[in-house]
């Protein structure tokens, strides 16, 4: 244990996610003996993340304004709607430059162990977007996990009334690797999934 | 396969101790407490990643050590492999294969395979119905490494649809809560139904498989004392569905009866972590109307079926394992023991384990080790 504030800052480092005591310890060190200037714009950051971000009206992704810039941007296709767990998801998404529809971030998926319900989730909010008719695809690209294939399992259910095309992200080998590296499951489900070869 | 050499540091009662194996039948002998047992316990370490004696790895390092280190030299026909494996109670292990150490200790898995007897093997005939379902879901992930997968996947469906039926439960008794958490159990079951229904596919043709073994091995053991007969005892009537389709349709049914059930009680009542295997003797149930002796051999049997199964299995399923019985002679008599020695004779490599000379049978010819005080040495 060390001394009062010492201690504090361990303690608040130690509850961000993947870091344990020894790494928080470690940053607080750093921090300790970093030049001032540079402490104070960590904390000048921290604080303004948490007052200037915030989320999007629309799809629920990190935004600057009321609207993120996806849901902002008139090119994007308004038919379709790729349906993410977190903010993260969608950059991951955006780095492909596949995708030119729009997003729509649940923040986290079904688990019960967690107490984490449909009515945790921004459910109600992608109901009323595609209330309109204007989305003619729903894209479901939960984590390959089993919480996140029971939400896409749920969404599918919750949506089929409406005549939606609905679709999920393909699971299976990763692209450039080699066959025999890859684990049973994910070969497993590789095979699984396996489609028709057109020529 | 076989296991070509064996050494050991601060295993158990080992400081250090090498141990040059050869195919065929190896035993070793030394009174109680000398450090068989740890010897083949070991062995079945590197097949399982655990022990089949306890459930944590903490008593497997030697006192006042902090490490332990197993380490093989197998043999595939002519192809030679060294896995080592170093464990760490408490922290995650460590492997190598062929000295690389770029591998992960799962990666370990399959390369050494064995069937092992054990006194503690009593408690499949003897005991909960638990322990029947691991020794049938061990040996399926045996046969196929993918269902470990499912096995995860299906623990966890249940853990997960548990919490959400306790707290649906809650919320009925005490009034008010949040009613509306149910909607998604029909999701959980869905995905219950698929991960059980292929789980329980795997366990049926599985008992198929066994069942004759392990009555031509009983009757081996103890010639006019069966038939036995394995009954594969689902927690919904089945009515003869074998395929994963028809079984997801089953469970999915029986589901959906028992939903009323399962919201009062708060827990899932449907699929196969509620099944059991019912052993049979004769017309009766073995749990509860077998003699000792007779649990006793039927335990065995189970264990040599396995092993057949899976010889069978062949170089598909990665070789012939490693048959290794632990202070099984002390528990038979001579007639029992001769035939046993008898059956295991052409076995690719058996290792097995006694307190005195006297119990081995004449009939095992092959090495044999006297084990005394953290020493072995061959004889």
């Amino acid at each position: 244990m060390y001394e009062g504030v010492v201690q504090d800052l361990i303690d608040e480092l130690g509850r961000l996610p993947g870091v344990g005591p020894k790494s928080a310890q470690r940053i607080a060190f750093h921090i300790l003996q970093a030049d001032p200037a540079d402490v104070r714009r960590l904390a000048h950051a921290l604080a303004e993340v948490k007052e200037k971000v915030r989320f999007c009206g629309i799809c629920g992704n990190v935004a600057q304004d009321e609207q993120c810039r996806v849901c902002q941007d008139p090119r994007r296709d308004p038919a379709v709607i790729c349906v993410v767990e977190e903010p993260k998801d969608v950059v991951a998404v955006e780095r492909t430059r596949e995708f030119r529809g729009r997003y729509h971030v649940l923040g986290g998926a079904i688990s019960p162990i967690e107490g984490v319900g449909p009515d945790d989730l921004r459910i109600r909010e992608l109901l009323a977007r595609l209330a309109d008719g204007t989305v003619t695809e729903l894209i479901l690209a939960t984590d390959p996990n089993l919480e996140g294939e029971a939400t896409a399992t749920y969404l599918a259910r919750m949506v089929k009334p409406m005549g939606l095309k609905v679709t999920r992200l393909a699971s299976g080998l990763p692209v450039g690797g080699d066959l025999e590296y890859a684990d049973e499951v994910t070969l497993g489900r590789a095979f699984e999934g396996r489609r028709l070869l057109d020529v | 396969m076989h296991v070509a050499h064996l050494s050991l540091a601060d295993f158990r009662s080992y400081a250090r101790v090498e141990v040059p194996l050869d195919p065929g039948v190896t035993a070793f002998v030394g009174p109680n407490g000398q450090g068989k047992t740890n010897l083949v316990e070991a062995v079945g370490y590197l097949a399982t990643l655990g022990s089949h004696r306890v459930a944590s790895d903490a008593p497997l390092v030697r006192m006042g050590a902090e490490r332990a280190v197993v380490r093989a030299s197998v043999a595939h026909g002519d192809r030679q492999q060294l896995v080592e494996l170093e464990i760490n109670p408490g922290r995650a292990n460590r492997a190598r294969i062929n000295r690389s150490s770029q591998v992960r200790p799962r990666d370990v898995l399959g390369i050494v395979r064995t069937v092992l007897f054990a006194p503690e093997d009593l408690s499949l005939v003897k005991g909960d119905p638990g322990e029947r379902r691991r020794f049938l879901d061990e040996l399926v992930t045996l046969r196929a490494p993918r269902m470990a997968g499912v096995r995860q996947d299906y623990e966890r469906v249940l853990r997960q649809r548990n919490t959400l039926l306790k707290s649906a439960a809650l919320a009925r008794r005490h009034g008010g809560g949040r009613g509306a958490d149910l909607s998604t159990l029909d999701v959980w079951d869905q995905h219950l139904a698929r991960h059980g229904a292929e789980l329980l596919a795997q366990r049926l043709d599985l008992v198929a498989g066994l069942e004759p073994l392990t009555d031509k091995a009983y009757e081996q053991l103890a010639p006019g004392g069966g038939p036995v007969g394995l009954e594969y005892r689902p927690s919904s009537e089945t009515a003869g569905a074998r395929s994963r389709e028809e079984l997801y349709e089953v469970l999915m049914g029986a589901l959906e009866g028992a939903r009323k059930q399962e919201i009062e009680r708060g827990v899932t009542l449907v699929g196969p972590h509620r099944d059991d295997l019912l052993l049979k003797l004769g017309e009766l149930p073995a749990k509860g109307y077998a003699s000792h002796g007779e649990s006793w051999s039927y335990a065995l049997a189970l264990r040599l079926a396995s092993y057949e199964l899976l010889r069978a299995d062949g170089e598909r399923a990665g070789g012939e394992p490693v048959l290794i019985l632990d202070d099984v002679f002390a528990e038979l008599d001579a007639r029992r023991r001769d035939r046993l020695a008898e059956l295991v004779a052409p076995g690719e490599q058996v290792l097995v384990t006694a307190a005195v000379d006297d119990d081995v049978p004449g009939a095992l010819s092959g090495a044999r080790f006297r084990v005394s005080d953290g020493e072995v040495d061959r004889v």
